[in-house]
């Protein structure tokens, strides 16, 4: 087991990280949403890099291909993907009805203005 | 962008392309790569062109809101409908050996419509949900 | 890919992040290709840079607005970050090394998939086979998903148009 073997987890592990961190310690709701959109992706390639194979070709059957890059993780990620894209849409209706109700899409100023109304409730 | 002449010659250019190649990949996609989710998007894609460049108001006279939605629904409903067609053949649900005499070619059949189904559905929810966000921002002049 | 993401971490104008998620995920969908996954290359590269991109910016329209200046420092966040990266480092040194043969994704049921989908279905995209009709419920579910995105989204963004229209009427 050496360094190259695993190099492909080493950049999934990365991008899964950098969304991560762009979810947890950014403010604005259009960039966490971004970042989920990154932290999707990575999951993605930590599906498809296993089923490589080095001298394989695309899972489409032809003569003179023997080796087939694996088929089963693609069709798993072809959901996924347009999965993420769907709720990547509602979120962002979501993000429009926040800013039409707060008037701000920066998660601390909403913490901040529903603490108010809660005081001002009490 | 209405104005411009070279964006609307380029655009009434490269619409039908768009629209030709996503047929291309829609019915390639048993031979090649492909298949009904990249078909609905890149037909999504080619009437959100043609909103950008003409306008949300000439894009909604083209595809109607009531024919955007019923793609919506129509999509599912052939997906399942191939479904009920396999129940009724005497299969099981989702079944496409019993869809044609040789059962070889009920699979191609029954993937030829599910494919379908899906690209129907795919466009239909791409482009209904840029209608909605781009009419909000301007609604009650055009509608 | 590293330097993007970083930049969109770090950039504080909305447009740029977006351009740079769009950047991104042609990036993304090249490297699917160098690894054979064409069906998913061509979706991601349609539905990430395309549609995503069209849907952020719409959004970015309606929302109008530059990140403000965090006002926490990121330590936690960054540290939490690390603390996930390290114990991902230590679970992936168990996972098989790249493009071994003889990795368990490539036993089981794709064997089967491989070789008996063209003389089975008579399709030769073997992904296409699998996903509509090997695993044909799978995919009925997907756009069952898509569906109810689509009708969420109308759900969400529709009720203040006929508002709108109540007030327009006398």
């Amino acid at each position: 087991m050496s360094l190259a073997s695993h190099y492909a987890y080493g950049v999934t592990i990365l991008l899964m990280v950098a969304g991560l961190f762009i979810v947890i310690a950014r403010g604005n709701l259009v960039k966490k949403l971004v970042g989920l959109a990154i932290f999707q992706t990575s999951v993605y390639l930590l599906y498809i890099a296993p089923g490589k194979l080095i001298g394989g070709t695309a899972p489409i059957v032809a003569p003179g291909f023997a080796v087939y890059s694996n088929p089963l993780p693609h069709v798993l990620i072809l959901t996924a993907i347009v999965v993420g894209v769907a709720t990547l849409a509602l979120g962002l209706a979501i993000v429009v009805r926040i800013r039409e109700a707060y008037d701000t899409i920066e998660e601390d100023e909403i913490l901040a203005a529903d603490q108010a109304e809660d005081e001002r409730q009490r | 962008m209405r104005g411009d002449l070279v964006l609307r010659v380029v655009a009434k250019l490269f619409i039908p392309f768009m629209l030709l190649f996503a047929l291309y990949v829609q019915f390639h996609g048993e031979l090649g790569p492909g298949g009904g989710f990249q078909a609905g998007v890149i037909i999504a894609a080619a009437v959100v062109l043609y909103a950008l460049i003409f306008g949300l108001p000439a894009a909604r006279r083209l595809v109607p809101d009531r024919v955007v939605e019923s793609m919506v629904a129509g999509g599912v409903l052939i997906y399942a409908g191939v479904g009920v067609a396999g129940l009724l053949l005497g299969g099981n649900y989702l079944d496409y050996f019993v869809l044609d005499r040789n059962p070889v070619h009920g699979q191609e059949r029954g993937i030829f419509w599910v494919e379908a189904g899906v690209a129907v559905t795919v466009s239909g929810v791409m482009l209904k949900i840029f209608y909605m966000f781009a009419g909000r921002g301007r609604d009650p002049e055009d509608v | 890919m590293a330097v993007l993401v970083i930049a969109i971490a770090a950039r504080r104008n909305l447009f740029s992040v977006v351009m740079l998620a769009g950047i991104y995920s042609f990036l993304m969908a090249s490297v699917l290709v160098a690894l054979d996954a064409v069906d998913v290359a061509m979706t991601e590269a349609s539905v990430g840079a395309g549609i995503s991109t069209v849907l952020l910016l719409a959004a970015l329209y309606l929302t109008k607005g530059e990140e403000a200046k965090p006002i926490h420092r990121p330590w936690l966040p960054l540290a939490v970050s690390i603390v996930v990266a390290a114990a991902l480092v230590y679970g992936s040194l168990g996972l098989p090394a790249f493009s071994d043969p003889a990795a368990p994704i490539h036993a089981h049921v794709v064997p089967r998939y491989l070789q008996e989908s063209l003389r089975e279905t008579g399709v030769a995209n073997v992904v296409t086979a699998v996903l509509a009709s090997y695993r044909g419920y799978d995919t009925l579910g997907e756009t069952t998903v898509v569906f109810t995105a689509g009708a969420g989204v109308i759900a969400l963004l529709r009720l203040r148009r006929r508002a709108q229209q109540r007030k327009d009427k006398p």
